[in-house]
């Protein structure tokens, strides 16, 4: 008989009878909640199974995913890294190419300002000999440059052509020792002569010792020399000593940075000093 | 113990036990004489009777009275089911063992009828313990008792009509 057969099983009957009980009492009972004690008592006993459910199965995954799946991480790791040198690469040719936008709009603001005939010319070498400061530009007589003529940058002046050849041209900058320009101090409008020392400043010679002449007065090209258009920088004063004669000796700091030049202008209209009158002799 | 027998007892107990309602010892029932009827049950057939004897006395006394229905028989079947393996395991014969095994489960009903209805917060029982003493004695009184009155009783009647002289 099933009822013995029961009977005969006294903790089957315990649990059913436990069970039979608690989901009675339920049916009764509520929690502060509004849910029966049994499915609240449930609910939480069995969040807590899917507690270490969900602990045990993120150890594993952390596991896998931390030692046992970074077999493939070497490998992309190489890839990845090959790709930022790439990247690295691709973005010094967009700032160099995004540099050398800024200094051809600059040098064509220059040309505007100017108004003179120039050609824009890209610096391709610099001096063989460190005792010469002269440059190669890529434009030559092919272009319409000639000897002597004046080479500018949006800061200021840089030299003149030198040595022109059919496609390139050897530009002697204003520093180099055999430079020259004539100058004047834009403040005071007093006259003289800026040479190159050699050692990357000018001096501003010939400017008498009783000329306003200060520190930080801005010299510009005079014009004079019929090289150079009037009016452009040179540069600062840099120094102004009292020399042993009756001149200063006059320090001049180039507006230039000669060592970070790339791109400039070959002024082809040549300064009214140097035009020749109609029906004249060149 | 056949199954009719037992239903009887939870009968009659129950009966007796909404008759003695009114008595009271320190705010607890002095006896449940249902509680004894069924650990005498789960005592004399062992625990698998006994846990359904329980359950049935258990939900009747509960649906008898107003508290929570089932409180009562769960209590009373967890008791039943030790009461019947100590039955089953141990000799229980004589008087004071049995008064042990009645004292000991009324105690334990109280503490799990008591405990579940504070663990629900259904209702208080401050200072229970001198009712569940009294009732405790009880119990193991009436239990005992009555053992020794089922157990007396039928050689009783079989030497009173031993003794009856023949008619003729």
């Amino acid at each position: 008989m099933a009822f013995a057969d029961i009977r005969q099983r006294p903790g089957v009957l315990l649990a059913v009878a436990i069970v039979g009980h608690l989901i009675l009492i339920s049916a009764q009972v509520q929690t502060a909640s509004g849910l029966p004690v049994l499915q609240a008592m449930t609910f939480g006993a069995f969040s807590e199974v899917q507690r270490g459910t969900m602990s045990i199965v993120e150890g594993v995954r952390g596991t896998w995913s931390g030692y046992v799946a970074l077999q493939d991480v070497q490998r992309e790791n190489g890839s990845l890294r090959q790709e930022v040198q790439n990247l690295q690469v691709r973005l010094q040719e967009e700032r160099a190419l995004a540099q050398r936008t800024d200094n051809l709009r600059q040098l064509l603001e220059l040309r505007e300002r100017a108004g003179l005939e120039t050609t824009a010319a890209e610096i391709i070498a610099a001096g063989a000999s460190p005792e010469f400061r002269t440059v190669t530009i890529d434009k030559g007589g092919s272009d319409g440059l000639a000897a002597d003529m004046a080479v500018i940058s949006p800061n200021g002046v840089v030299g003149r052509v030198i040595l022109p050849s059919r496609r390139a041209s050897k530009v002697q900058l204003l520093i180099d020792r055999n430079a020259a320009a004539g100058a004047l101090v834009e403040r005071t409008r007093t006259q003289g002569v800026v040479v190159g020392f050699g050692d990357g400043t000018l001096r501003m010679q010939y400017v008498p010792g009783t000329a306003d002449v200060k520190t930080g007065d801005l010299v510009v090209t005079s014009g004079i020399d019929g090289i150079y258009p009037k009016g452009f920088v040179i540069g600062t004063i840099e120094n102004v000593d009292r020399g042993p004669g009756s001149y200063h000796e006059i320090t001049v700091r180039p507006a230039v940075d000669f060592s970070r030049l790339e791109e400039v202008l070959v002024v082809r209209t040549p300064p009214p000093s140097k035009q020749v009158p109609e029906g004249g002799d060149q | 113990m056949k199954i009719a027998a037992a239903l009887a007892a939870i009968v009659v107990a129950l009966a007796l036990q909404t008759t003695l309602a009114g008595l009271v010892f320190r705010g607890t029932a002095a006896l449940d004489l249902v509680l004894v009827v069924v650990i005498y049950i789960s005592l004399v057939s062992g625990p698998g009777t006994g846990v359904v004897a329980a359950s049935v006395a258990g939900l009747i006394q509960d649906s008898l009275s107003s508290g929570i229905l089932g409180i009562g028989g769960l209590a009373k079947t967890i008791v039943a089911f030790l009461a019947g393996v100590i039955g089953t395991q141990f000799i229980v014969t004589a008087p004071l063992p049995r008064f042990m095994v009645f004292v000991l489960g009324t105690a334990l009903h109280a503490a799990i009828f008591m405990g579940l209805y504070v663990l629900l917060d259904l209702r208080q029982f401050p200072n229970p313990y001198g009712g569940i003493a009294g009732q405790a004695v009880g119990n193991g009184f009436v239990g005992v008792v009555g053992f020794q009155l089922i157990e007396w009783l039928p050689g009783f009647v079989a030497r009173r009509r031993a003794s009856r002289p023949l008619k003729r």
